[in-house]
């Protein structure tokens, strides 16, 4: 049978050549179907190319510079979005704001599912008093509102960006370690699992190479739909006055200074407002994506 | 229609059409069921046992198609009836039971409440009392204390389940049981009690039934007539005694019956046929078992067999000429 | 079995592996085994779901920790060493899966499967080398070199099953714990399946365990068979004795319960047995299956039956065959 047929075939260079690449490409196939996803990460991507590209159109003075003559001016040719109460344009402080908010978003989102993914590991996979101790521990934590959580934190460090990270870290870390251990528990209970720990593998191996990677579906859809949750959770504590120290530009910040115009200029409310909807509504739209094409059962 | 017949598929075709590929799932099937007997349909995962028992109600999964065919019950064809009207065949003259018992019942309904339903959908015009008292009826016929109707189905054994589910299908008294591998999920013990009840059950009641199953053992106990499917074609059929007892078969069949560790036989290999069943999404022009049989010509790769008719006994193999006889060696 | 005078392969003593639930009761799933392997012997272990069958097979391995009891191997205590201790065993010790699907890891592909454990235990300095034993392995398990790179996923049943055996054999294990290895493969593929693990058995000189429920299946493959009924032993015989003369009530039943395709036996009922397995948990001490067994007496219950030597080889623990 085969195994007449294949035994002169030369051994390593074919076995070396590996096919990593068909987990990945199967998911973007799944992924191009959804129409809103992919509209999502087109705007995702348009957005990440003006924010990161930010001083082709604008300067980081603009955002900045006073020019009081032309406070409340709206919308012209030299200002796009026109200009806020101090006479700064108003598209250079979304693009500059935006680059705070969503860099404090996304670092706040990594830092919290690397802690949240320890701490959920350890949990899951030791089980016991290890397991009770965290789990108790998170119950307190939990048992805090978020938002005075943050601004307690905010409050007692300083407004920094390093600050506003931990702040934001400690406020959304508790929804990983959830999500790890209930995925640890239930993946640590497969016969794959078994078989690696029948093959002497110890945790750590185990861990890192069969639970981490069948879990990695499910961090990533969540961590996506975290990132909107954060920028908007950053907008608020902005709103609140707990952002960034002016004159840094900030979009919940920006949207609090507008507050007070809205009747006389509210161009000032709407671009920045804009911004943030676009925002959420564009990551939401790829995490949803994400999560139909890596889920295994949607097969289609 | 043949009068003796309650059932009478013809030239049936299923595909299962997704975006990237098209499976062949049944090929121009033919199957005929007499009243009061039971039809085996024997074969291995994928040859397409349950897409036939599943386009008999009608119940494809949304990606799968009927292509051609006929399926015609009592001298209708199903196929062609409105939605509404097959619902009422659905359950009343035609009951379904499926392998899993761990799915088939409501986790949080009691199975009397259950059973009670069923019985209530399809005789809406009886009291609840009758009702009840036909719960209980039912219970007893499966060998069920009808005191243990207020349990819910986690309370319940997987051999007690599938009874439950059998009782639920045999509730409404069908002219026609379609069992999907029934106890293949069950222990050897149970298997033999639930395979007695059904033999029992289906001989008071006068029901016809279509046992899918890939246990020739089972087959032997229970059918009366056979059909051996491979790869989406029913490959030979006729009555228990061709199939166990007659010389002429199918090289599948002969593989299949050698296969089966024998409890009598002394040999310590098995026989085995090499190979696997052909890609259901690229099938292949000739004989669709031409790739593992230790028989096949050139001519078997080239051109698809016709079925060959001798009495009730139907080979499709081009080893056998029109009688179903063997053909010389060449 | 003790006057044979070199040392068994493996031996368990009194084996017990009771879990504890909620509430405090005791579910006895292995309950006192005593069986010893000879090397290059073929032992089927056989009876219905629950019965402690898989347990027994992972407790042997200490994927799942005796409860008390000893395993043996090659006459060294290997019951109560740390893990750590006890990896260099696993080598010697492996186990092949039940379920083909879910025993393989879907993210990794056909070559890291197999080359795994070779990782783990560092038997090769490079990965080439690892890589070109893998291939060697594939081969000998009939799997075609080209499926290397690829996905579980993209392979049925039985060539998943083949991957299962080649990682099982990658270290040069002494013996291998085959829990129900076909019994979710269709007939044809399973018969493939067998015939290799016993070629493999033969070229090789693998002791193996045969864990399965399908007493058929066990037959071809198995030296002696052992029939376990709620956590103990009911019987232990030569695999032909076991099938000619059946001694203990329940090896009847799953005898007679099996349908065999032949229709001589069309028309004759099965005989079956009343009642279904009852609970393993805080069980009392007597006869296990004398709630179910047509000719039980007051005798069957009160204490545990020991199995008894009635013939040399053939072991029963039943009251009906005391002498």
């Amino acid at each position: 049978m085969e195994k007449n047929a294949n035994m002169s075939t030369p051994a390593v260079p074919e076995i070396a050549a590996f096919k990593k690449q068909s987990q990945i490409k199967e998911i973007w196939r799944r992924f191009k179907k959804n129409k809103g996803s992919m509209i999502g990460l087109i705007m995702l991507l348009l957005l990440a190319f003006f924010l990161i590209f930010a001083n082709l159109f604008t300067s980081y003075d603009a955002a900045i510079t006073q020019n009081l003559s032309e406070k409340l001016a709206g919308p012209s040719a030299q200002h796009l979005f026109g200009q806020d109460s101090y006479g700064r344009d108003i598209l250079a402080r979304v693009l500059y704001g935006g680059r705070t908010s969503i860099s404090i978003a996304v670092l706040a989102t990594l830092s919290s599912c690397v802690v949240g993914c320890a701490l959920g590991a350890i949990a899951g996979y030791f089980g016991g008093k290890v397991d009770s101790i965290i789990m108790r521990g998170l119950d307190i934590f939990m048992s805090v509102p978020d938002i005075l959580f943050t601004m307690a934190v905010v409050f007692a460090l300083g407004a920094t960006t390093v600050n506003l990270v931990v702040a934001l870290t400690l406020a959304y870390f508790t929804n990983y370690v959830r999500l790890v251990r209930s995925q640890i528990l239930s993946l640590s209970d497969l016969e794959y699992v078994e078989a690696a720990r029948a093959g002497g593998a110890g945790s750590i191996r185990i861990i890192m190479s069969h639970i981490f990677p069948n879990a990695m579906g499910v961090i990533i859809v969540n961590t996506t739909l975290n990132v909107a949750k954060i920028i908007l959770y950053e907008a608020t504590l902005g709103f609140l006055g707990l952002g960034m120290p002016p004159p840094a530009p900030e979009w919940g910040q920006i949207i609090s200074d507008a507050r007070e115009y809205m009747r006389v200029a509210p161009h000032m409310l709407l671009f920045p407002a804009l911004a943030i909807v676009v925002t959420a509504c564009s990551v939401n739209l790829v995490g949803d994506g994400l999560r139909d094409a890596m889920d295994p059962h949607l097969k289609t | 229609m043949n009068e003796k017949n309650i059932l009478e598929i013809k030239d049936l075709s299923v595909i299962y059409k997704t975006d990237l590929e098209t499976v062949a799932a049944v090929n121009g099937i033919s199957i005929e069921i007499k009243h009061k007997s039971t039809f085996g349909l024997v074969g291995e995962t994928g040859a397409g046992k349950t897409t036939t028992a599943r386009s008999i109600i009608r119940l494809l999964p949304a990606v799968g198609h009927v292509t051609s065919g006929t399926i015609e019950f009592e001298g209708k064809d199903l196929l062609a009836l409105p939605e509404e009207e097959m619902r009422h065949y659905r359950g009343n003259q035609i009951a379904m039971v499926f392998q899993d018992p761990m799915t088939s019942l409501n986790p949080v309904m009691s199975v009397g409440d259950q059973i009670a339903e069923t019985i209530k959908i399809h005789n809406p015009q009886l009291k609840n009392e009758e009702v009840d008292e036909r719960v209980e009826e039912t219970l007893a016929m499966v060998g069920i204390l009808p005191s243990r109707k207020v349990e819910y189905p986690h309370q319940f054994s997987g051999g007690m389940k599938q009874r439950v589910i059998i009782a639920m299908a045999l509730a409404c008294e069908p002219s026609l049981l379609i069992a999907d591998e029934p106890t293949t999920a069950l222990d050897v013990t149970i298997q033999a009690q639930v395979l007695m009840m059904i033999k029992e059950l289906r001989d008071r009641l006068g029901t016809s039934m279509l046992m899918i199953t890939h246990d020739l053992g089972i087959v032997a106990k229970i059918c009366d007539d056979v059909g051996v499917m491979y790869a989406g074609e029913i490959v030979e059929s006729g009555t228990v005694q061709d199939i166990f007892e007659g010389k002429n078969h199918h090289p599948y069949t002969e593989g299949l019956f050698g296969s089966i560790p024998n409890l009598k036989s002394k040999a310590k290999r098995l026989n085995t046929i090499p190979g696997l069943m052909p890609d259901p999404t690229a099938l292949p022009a000739g004989c669709i078992f031409a790739e593992r049989c230790k028989y096949a010509t050139d001519r078997c790769h080239k051109e698809h067999p016709k079925v060959s008719v001798n009495g009730t006994h139907k080979l499709c193999c081009h080893l056998f000429d029109n009688n179903g006889c063997r053909k010389e060696e060449e | 079995m003790s006057d044979n005078h070199e040392i068994p392969l493996l031996q368990l003593k009194n084996l017990k592996k009771h879990f504890r639930l909620n509430g405090g009761a005791m579910l006895h799933a292995v309950d006192g085994i005593n069986l010893s392997i000879r090397e290059g012997e073929t032992v089927g272990v056989v009876g219905e779901s629950g019965c402690g069958k898989s347990t027994l097979g992972r407790t042997i391995l200490r994927l799942i920790e005796p409860s008390s009891g000893q395993i043996l191997y090659k006459g060294e205590d290997v019951t109560k060493i740390s893990q750590r201790k006890f990896r260099p065993y696993r080598q010697d010790l492996q186990m092949i899966f039940q379920d083909p699907y879910a025993s393989i890891d879907p993210r990794k592909s056909v070559v890291e499967v197999i080359a795994e454990y070779m990782l783990i235990h560092k038997t090769y300095k490079t990965r080439a080398e690892v890589y070109n034993r893998a291939a060697q392995l594939m081969d000998m398990v009939g799997l075609a070199r080209r499926y290397a790179s690829m996905y579980p996923h993209e392979l049925d049943g039985g060539r998943r099953q083949r991957i299962g055996i080649a990682r099982a054999l990658s270290l040069n294990p002494k013996f291998i714990v085959c829990d129900e290895p076909v019994s979710a493969l269709d007939v044809s593929i399973q018969a493939q399946i067998l015939n290799l693990l016993m070629d493999l058995g033969d070229e090789l000189n693998l002791t193996y365990m045969f864990i399965t429920h399908d007493l058929s299946v066990v037959k071809h493959i198995s030296d002696r068979i052992m029939v376990m009924y709620l956590g103990q032993a009911v019987e232990i015989a030569t695999s032909e004795e076991l099938f000619n003369n059946p001694l203990h009530p329940y090896t009847q039943a799953l005898l007679a319960a099996i349908p065999e395709p032949d229709l001589a036996m069309r028309d004759v009922p099965f005989k079956t047995i009343k009642g279904e397995v009852s609970s393993p948990i805080n069980v009392k001490p007597g006869c296990r299956f004398c709630k179910r067994c047509e000719y039980t007496k007051p005798e069957c219950e009160g204490t545990d039956k020991p199995l008894i030597e009635v013939t040399p080889g053939h072991f029963v623990a039943c009251e009906l065959h005391k002498n």
